[in-house]
């Protein structure tokens, strides 16, 4: 059986192939080729399962077109993307390809690489089922560009019940930055080296804008992004004075770890608390930890309904070839099937509301009843607050304050980040 | 057939061409491809780097050397250059100091230097990718109970006070991540040297201990001299390499601030940046071939003299 699935595989690449090249032979004409190609960063675990699940799906409901998945591995898509630029760049995207929902998509969109799909959410009767802030938060002077597949909630703290116990702490969620940082220094009066865990540059990004939104509240956090709220107000001062105060309970090989690892010295009751998104379960899953027993999780105190999300979207480029074809496939992706399919096998949440949690995890269960009623706000360490170049230079800045911790520093570096690349947003 | 009858007088005629023309014929592909493949693209870099493509898909202009301006008076840029200054220092001073070290004991003939010349050798023949893997667990910086690599085998052997977070130091930092490097290059370094001792004459050595020299002098004297055009080719070779140094950093810390080099940097913008990272790509260029073009000039001249 194998064999003849890989056999009639490799026929169809070879096929495709050559329909692509007699295409580029009569001058590219961007028309049907009966194919959609899609473009991923998909390829291993829970990632790979969500994506076959979709695929799926539309193999179901359209069974006359054939759908190409093309993955290339890379985490975060760092190789994805550059193959996506290069083919965008000599004119041969594919149908549709994998991004970050919200500002990671805005250098494709300022270049007109791809199109406008709000006609499939009306269609589609999204623009009411999809969140209405989160319909905000992806629409761009008017237009939507992309249609979200899944949504993952950044502003989380994972936490060791039985650790806090022992120290005499409450397994309930502290109420404000200042309470939790006076737990912390329980922890370490009881000997605790590094109460909060944490990991290399990026994770230290996702705490700072966690403590923003804590501090500065999610309106003005928000108005960080557009301008309206000012990165050299003392009211970022004081978050940052936060945020340094943190840092101060943090383990000192951060830099050579990342978020399993960090993630993993809370589930060894090494720390106590980890910052990080909502793909941590999946890794407690594997070590069979069990939610509300070995683990606990609440929002990032002080940012409690307030959903700091991220969410992987599918686009459609300009002269996508079988653009009928590519909406399609963006139908899917929306669908209630399709989300429920990828989401209970990737670990995030659907971006309907209107998907019924019971046939979902612990986590994911919880976390819906959230995503509906909490106020949504974009992910600076995940692509959909600021543009790859504005993180770029926010991620630097942050990796300079984790040796070399200077409030005054930081807080320059991130208003001279702001100053020149807030206005190409 | 014709153009056989003819051949006689065309040689005649065509004297020059005859002489140099098979040559170049023979080596025109190989000129045509590095022409295209190297210094065209190396061209294009530069019109990159002068433009002002700082997206992806955008139309280039020509902005002259605002990109090199910016960059160079960037903290960013200049903390990726001194971080690659101490580097390539310690890099330098560590496989010299090695590799000689190594080529005076092997020279002076002990007994299975041929299995001493491979142990030392073969570090190199490990990638720099795979050598980086095991690095970065060996430079692991976590203490106490967690620690691993390098810290375990203190904490286990005796002077635990020798652990400390490694590369994840400030500028310090840059000499742990140059111990890979160190690790993988002494063993060339050695061999480079030892040919050098190898094509001095025995006969030097004879008449200088005729003369009384001491062992010392013998080497202060009488074979380092002989040894500084080798040293100065090492010093070249170890040099460039070691300003392009990416691999080994990239894979035991990734895109971390606190290790970044120029060109853990351009990889790093070349997504979002195209002429930011071309820049950075052009600096580099320039900053080996400062190194490398004196050298080849004063190379050609001394091959000339002979």
């Amino acid at each position: 059986m194998r064999r003849t699935a890989l056999a009639s595989a490799a026929i169809l690449a070879a096929a495709t192939m050559l329909t692509a090249c007699g295409d580029d032979d009569d001058g590219g004409s961007s028309s049907s080729s009966g194919d959609v190609e899609i473009m991923t960063w998909w390829t291993e675990g829970g990632e790979k399962a969500g994506l076959d699940a979709l695929i799926e799906n539309f193999d179901k409901d359209y069974p006359d077109e054939t759908l190409q998945s093309t993955p290339i591995a890379g985490g975060g898509g760092s190789n994805a993307k550059k193959v996506i630029l290069q083919r965008l760049q000599t004119g041969d995207p594919p149908s549709s390809f994998q991004g970050h929902a919200g500002a990671e998509l805005l250098d494709y969109i300022n270049t007109g690489a791809i199109q406008d799909v709000s006609s499939l959410y009306e269609e589609e009767g999204w623009n009411d089922i999809f969140p209405p802030s989160l319909i905000e938060m992806l629409t761009y002077d008017g237009a939507i560009y992309s249609v979200p597949a899944n949504i993952h909630r950044a502003n989380l703290v994972w936490a060791n019940p039985s650790v806090l116990k022992d120290n005499g702490l409450p397994t309930t969620a502290p109420a404000s930055i200042d309470d939790w940082i006076d737990d912390m220094e329980t922890l370490k009066q009881g000997g605790m080296e590094a109460p909060l865990a944490i990991a290399t540059d990026w994770t230290q990004v996702q705490l700072l804008e966690t403590v923003l939104i804590a501090d500065l509240g999610p309106d003005a956090y928000t108005g960080l992004w557009d301008g309206s709220t000012d990165w050299a107000s003392s009211e970022v001062t004081d978050a940052l004075d936060d945020y340094a105060t943190l840092m101060t309970y943090t383990n000192s090989n951060r830099g050579s770890l990342d978020w399993p690892d960090s993630s993993g010295m809370v589930a060894e009751g090494e720390s106590a608390y980890t910052v990080m998104g909502d793909w941590v379960p999946a890794g407690y899953d594997v070590d069979n930890l069990v939610p509300n027993k070995d683990y606990i999780w609440f929002p990032v105190p002080g940012t409690d309904g307030v959903y700091d999300f991220l969410a992987d979207s599918f686009t459609l480029p300009v002269d996508a070839p079988n653009t009928e074809g590519a909406e399609d496939w963006l139908r899917v992706v929306g669908s209630k099937a399709g989300q429920t399919a990828f989401n209970q096998a990737k670990g995030s949440i659907p971006a309907r509301t209107d998907i019924d949690p019971s046939e979902f995890g612990v986590y994911q269960q919880s976390a819906m009843a959230d995503f509906k009623t909490d106020t949504i706000v974009p992910s600076l360490a995940h692509g959909a607050a600021a543009s790859i170049a504005w993180l770029d230079a926010i991620t630097s800045a942050v990796g300079k304050f984790s040796t070399d911790p200077d409030v005054g520093t930081l807080q320059d570096d991130l208003v001279s980040a702001a100053d020149q690349f807030a206005s190409t947003e | 057939m014709a153009d056989q009858a003819n051949r006689p007088k065309r040689r005649r005629r065509m004297h020059g061409i005859a002489t140099w023309g098979p040559g170049l014929l023979l080596i025109s592909p190989s000129i045509v491809l590095v022409g295209i493949f190297v210094y065209g693209l190396i061209g294009q870099n530069f019109q990159l780097a002068l433009s002002d493509k700082h997206t992806a898909i955008q139309p280039e202009t020509f902005i002259g050397l605002d990109n090199f301006k910016d960059l160079l008076t960037e903290d960013r840029f200049q903390h990726a250059l001194t971080n690659l200054l101490i580097y390539t220092v310690a890099f330098l001073i560590g496989t010299m100091f090695f590799g000689m070290l190594w080529a005076i004991l092997l020279e002076r003939g002990i007994r299975g230097e041929g299995i001493f010349r491979s142990i030392y050798l073969f570090p190199m023949a490990i990638s720099f990718v795979s050598a980086g893997v095991v690095w970065r667990w060996l430079l692991n910086g976590a203490q106490g109970e967690e620690a691993a690599g390098l810290n375990r085998l203190f904490q286990s052997l005796g002077p635990g006070g020798l652990q400390n977070s490694w590369w994840d130091t400030p500028n310090w930092g840059m000499v742990a991540i140059a111990m890979p490097a160190m690790w993988q290059l002494s063993g060339y370094m050695m061999a480079l040297f030892l040919a050098g001792f190898r094509s001095i004459p025995d006969e030097l050595r004879e008449a200088a201990r005729m003369d009384g020299a001491s062992e010392f002098q013998l080497y202060r004297h009488v074979l380092f001299p002989q040894l500084s055009p080798v040293a100065l080719s090492a010093l070249i070779i170890a040099g460039h390499m070691s300003l392009k140094v990416f691999d080994i950093i990239y894979v035991i810390a990734r895109n971390t601030y606190q290790v970044e080099v120029p060109a853990t940097y351009m990889w790093q913008v070349q997504t979002f940046d195209q002429a930011k990272a071309a820049t950075i790509a052009s600096v580099l260029l320039i900053v080996v071939a400062v190194l490398i073009v004196p050298y080849l000039v004063y190379n050609h001249r001394t091959e000339k003299n002979r």
